[in-house]
């Protein structure tokens, strides 16, 4: 009951630093930007450029924090950020980024906008200016502890179906395992085989791992809405979780901004360096595959295309990875054009996949993809992110497209040899 | 062609052929049709000899030096025989109360038809007591005998521009003949000195056409004065390839190069010594190895120094470096009160808990 | 004001107030920009290779993958005009003694001839860059009168300087006199509009490839 612009705006005052000013003082208006961003390259509105996205915070950095922005005020030649304005912006700062960084990796200025987006939003939370989506999904992740509303017994539900399907026990709670697995919670409603496949795996490389009853969920909403102070309270039960049971890694779900919430966000929400590492699955079965802990058979003979989830490549350094697990499996693998480090996003990223009123231009701008799509004309589409999958499902629905879609840790499960006991068993 | 200026000419051992010939190059230089000199020649040839009437103010000598003591016989020299030079302190065997009564015969005789040529720079400080004549000043003398001129000419940069008496701080006031007279055709032949052909050459485009010459914006004649000194300079060549001398004993010295970094005032500077020449055509200031002062040009004495490259500083920076230290200063504050404000919101912050969400 | 004297005014006490406010406000904003600092990342950092600030700083020269296609004007106009104007400032013999009387390092120079070319191929350039952002819907969106000014501050002195070369359009003295004061006004302004990015440029890509180094992302 408290969000006010006074606060949003102390909020921002607080969270602008150097870098920030240093894009606002390059950008030269080169447009290139918008050529990047998936909402005005299929939209061809100017206003989803992404450095205007950013005009309210550009103005409150001038304003606050440059002698000629003060003058500029005083004069009355660079007018006050107002409630209406934020009310406005709200749809530019959440409904049409999905914190993907295409524009941070064109910026011919080097202007890391995307960056300045997710800081922009602690101001937008602040005053309250986040999308009512979004906020729910908040608001389910502290109160129940999912921000789809999933709870413990849901997830051990789950756990006794995996264990029944596939003939292996799921670990929970266990102290020193080496392995602590969090989930998402579209995983454990939408797609079930990810527990089942991480579990397989596991007892293949021979690995001690366990679930934590106070922290299986790890997607963050707080990081998408803004809001650092809810973001650390969701990422510290991971944190204290791992700690409790004296993990060695923690291995983040096939979700990419449970990712980077955990891998780049969490120490920084903590304020302290982990005393364990974080892993994506992704670089895990990367890993064991390189160690030999992991060994598959045979292969897919349709072709198969990877859908790179925006924060586990291009913002979270796992490029190479996935293509090489791809290649393991699958004989008639393609990339799409601009894969990999410049691959474009679902359109559901950064919690816009959680704003109702924003699905109608999410689909306009699935259309990227759809041409992406359409330039390999994949039989299936493999990704590494359950928010992905879900996005992609629904709109390659719309668009009546049949592309199935499945998870790379499946994908990879599924060639796992049937009678393979788990090694030092 | 006959005439008693032909004769004259005869008399001093100058061949009608020569005179033609001068006067073929002289329109040539005036950017006249060929014919034009043979008309000039005729026209000078059958001159009445208009009455001249040259007055000299705060000045050195050397404009008069330098059209009448080239090395002689000169035809410049000998042009006088075409006027009726009433009055010129310098050269006139007249003196003292003469020499001023000869003045104003000549002017009351020939009012509004003589011709008043200026050397020299006019002073106004102290009402004009810096240069007097006969206890005149020379501003009273000027505004006298500008009245009945048909026209002025300002000989040398002095008269044209004020001049090196002129140049900061002008201690004297000195003012050009255009401060004064604002009322009467004037023609600048600026220079320092100004070249003896152009001097002549304004004189016979007077006698032949009756009228002044076409003139620049600053007065002078186009004809002389159109292209820069640079334009025409036969050192032009190694400006444009970027070979310069950088000292005046250096290899490129030697090889003749483009004198700019050796603070050359050619690109600036109007004047027709690149293709006229000094000395009856032997050679001028950049052929001898200096570069060009820019003497034709308005205050060239306050130009930024005569060695200095036209694209350095004229002055040395003087502010440069407390600016820098000020804007720095100025950084540093800012910055201290930034980061203050920065950690007032910082510590301000209460942590936020779901209900900060709504408004 | 003669030619001459108004030269001299602006090799002279122009210079010198130009000078002084560009070096004022570039240390002023540099320090106001860049003391407002930031927070250490205490997320463990990824190593790979070719990720790091400075590797960004160079590597952002070149278009990323697919842009040059899709936006080819800006960026080969921007290629030509800023490669020409630095042949311009820093290649044509006058500005080389200028340099080297300011700071007293030289360098040989190019032919005025080529330098001349440069100079009509960078305003070429620029022209063109102006007909984009008049044309480019995201462009033309961003402009604000700011980006019409500093346009016109960067081709005057390239137009003036040419002119005054080509002995176009006024006497030699006057053009270059109106040349240099058209630099000193692009002095002045360069620290207070978006022209800065001649200095932030270096800081911003730095900050970009160091955030995102620090994931092991080669930006
Ligand atoms: S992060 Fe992605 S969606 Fe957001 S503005 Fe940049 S390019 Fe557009
Ligand atoms: S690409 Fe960079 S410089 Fe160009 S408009 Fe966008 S933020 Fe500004
Ligand atoms: S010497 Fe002087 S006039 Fe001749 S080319 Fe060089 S700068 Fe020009
Ligand atoms: S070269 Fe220049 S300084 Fe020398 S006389 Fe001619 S105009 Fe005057």
């Amino acid at each position: 009951m408290s969000a006010s612009l006074e606060k949003g705006i102390r909020v921002l005052k607080a969270v602008i630093d150097a870098p920030i000013a240093s894009y606002f003082n390059s950008c030269v208006h080169c447009g290139l930007c918008a050529e990047a961003c998936l909402f005005y390259t299929e939209t061809g509105d100017p206003k989803y450029t992404p450095i205007h996205k950013l005009e309210p915070l550009r103005r409150i950095y001038e304003q606050e924090y440059t002698l000629l922005g003060r003058l500029k005020k005083i004069v009355g030649l660079s007018k006050a950020v107002t409630d209406d304005e934020l009310d406005q912006w709200q749809e530019l700062v959440y409904n049409s980024c999905t914190l993907c960084g295409r524009c941070s990796a064109v910026c011919p200025v080097g202007n890391d906008i995307v960056y300045m987006v997710r800081k922009f939003r602690e101001g937008m939370a602040a005053s309250g200016h986040a999308p009512e989506g979004i906020k729910s999904a908040v608001n389910r992740t502290v109160t129940i502890g999912s921000p789809m509303g999933v709870k413990l017994p849901a997830v051990l539900a789950q756990m006794k179906h995996v264990e029944a399907d596939y003939g292996i026990p799921i670990p929970l709670d266990v102290e020193d395992a080496e392995y602590m697995v969090v989930l998402s919670s579209m995983e454990i409603i939408n797609f079930p085989e990810y527990l089942g496949a991480v579990a397989r795996i596991m007892q293949q490389a021979g690995k001690t791992w366990t679930l934590c009853s106070t922290a299986f969920e790890a997607t963050n909403a707080g990081i998408q809405i803004g809001n650092s102070d809810l973001a650390r309270v969701i990422v510290s039960r991971i944190v204290e979780g791992a700690e409790k049971f004296k993990v060695k890694t923690v291995i983040s779900p096939e979700c990419g901004h449970a990712y980077t919430a955990l891998r780049w966000e969490g120490a920084n929400l903590i304020g302290r360096p982990f005393s364990f590492e974080v892993q994506h699955i992704v670089e895990v079965l990367d890993e064991f595959q390189r160690q030999g802990w992991l060994r598959t058979e045979g292969f897919e003979t349709d072709k198969l295309t990877f859908h790179d989830p925006c924060q586990l490549v291009r913002r979270g350094g796992v490029i190479r990875q996935p293509r090489t697990l791809m290649r393991s499996v699958a004989q008639n693998f393609v990339e799409m054009p601009d894969a990999g480090y410049m691959n474009w996003c679902c359109g559901g990223g950064g919690g816009a996949s959680a704003i109702e009123e924003g699905e109608a231009l999410r689909l306009e701008a699935f259309k990227k993809k759809k041409t992406q799509f359409d330039a390999v004309k994949p039989d299936r589409v493999v990704t590494a992110c359950a928010n992905c999958r879900i996005v992609l499902e629904e709109s390659l629905e719309h668009y009546r497209m049949d592309i199935p879609v499945i998870g790379l840790t499946e994908l990879i499960a599924e060639h796992i040899p049937e009678r393979n006991k788990p090694e030092g068993a | 062609m006959q005439g008693s200026l032909v004769d004259a000419f005869a008399r001093q051992g100058v061949s009608r052929r020569s005179f033609l010939k001068y006067c073929a190059t002289l329109a040539s230089m005036m950017a006249l049709p060929p014919v034009a000199g043979r008309a000039m020649a005729e026209a000078m040839a059958a001159a009445r000899r208009p009455s001249v009437i040259w007055l000299p103010f705060q000045e050195c000598t050397g404009c008069t030096e330098s059209i009448t003591r080239s090395h002689s016989p000169t035809i410049e020299g000998m042009i006088f025989d075409m006027i009726s030079l009433d009055y010129q302190e310098t050269l006139m065997a007249a003196a003292g109360h003469q020499a001023e009564a000869a003045r104003l015969n000549a002017m009351q005789d020939n009012a509004g038809k003589y011709l008043l040529i200026v050397d020299g720079s006019i002073p106004l400080g102290r009402d004009g007591a810096y240069s007097c004549i006969g206890g005149r000043s020379n501003v009273e003398m000027l505004k006298e005998a500008a009245q009945g001129a048909a026209a002025v000419v300002a000989v040398g940069s002095c008269a044209a521009f004020g001049g090196i008496p002129r140049a900061n701080p002008n201690p004297t006031g000195a003012v050009s003949v255009s401060d004064i007279v604002k009322d009467k055709p004037i023609v600048n032949i600026p220079g320092c000195p100004p070249i003896p052909v152009v001097m002549t050459g304004v004189l016979a485009h007077y006698l032949t056409f009756g009228s002044l010459p076409e003139l620049d914006a600053k007065g002078r004649p186009k004809a002389f004065f159109g292209e820069t000194i640079h334009d025409r300079c036969y050192r032009r060549p190694f400006y444009d390839q970027g070979k310069f001398a950088k000292t005046f004993d250096d290899e490129g010295a030697r090889n003749g190069w483009c004198l700019f970094e050796l603070g050359c005032k050619g690109p600036v500077t109007h004047n027709a010594c690149a293709t006229a020449k000094w000395n009856g055509g032997t050679s001028w200031p950049v052929e001898s190895g200096h570069g060009c002062l820019g003497c034709s040009e308005p205050d060239f004495w306050d130009a930024g120094g005569f060695y200095k490259a036209l694209s350095l500083p004229a002055d040395p920076l003087g502010i440069a470096g407390a600016a820098a230290v000020a804007g720095a200063a100025v950084g540093v504050g800012i910055g201290f009160a930034n980061r203050a404000k920065q950690g007032a919101a910082k510590s301000a912050h209460e942590t936020t808990t779901l209900a900060d969400l709504e408004k | 004001m003669t030619d001459l004297q108004f030269l001299t005014w602006v090799r002279g006490p122009g210079l010198d107030i130009a000078v002084g406010i560009f070096l004022l406000g570039v240390l002023w904003r540099l320090f106001e920009i860049y003391s407002l600092g930031r927070s250490k990342d205490l997320s463990a950092p990824r190593r790979t290779p070719g990720a790091s600030g400075l590797h960004t700083v160079f590597r952002r020269s070149l278009p990323p993958p697919g842009m040059l296609k899709c936006s080819p004007v800006s960026y080969l106009g921007g290629y030509i005009f800023h490669i020409g104007l630095a042949i311009v400032v820093f290649g044509f013999a006058p500005h080389i003694l200028l340099i080297r009387n300011l700071t007293g390092l030289s360098w040989p120079a190019l032919p005025s001839q080529f330098v001349d070319l440069a100079a009509v191929v960078t305003m070429a350039a620029m022209t063109v860059m102006l007909a984009d952002r008049i044309n480019k819907p995201a462009k033309r969106f961003l402009s604000t009168f700011e980006d019409w000014f500093t346009w016109a501050a960067t081709f005057l002195p390239v137009l003036t300087g040419w002119m005054a070369v080509q002995h176009l359009l006024l006497p030699y003295t006057a053009m270059l006199a109106l040349h240099i004061l058209s630099v000193e006004i692009l002095l002045i302004v360069l620290p207070f509009t978006k022209l800065f990015h001649a200095f932030t440029l270096f800081g911003s890509r730095w900050y970009n490839g160091k955030v995102n180094g620090h994931r092991g992302v080669p930006v």
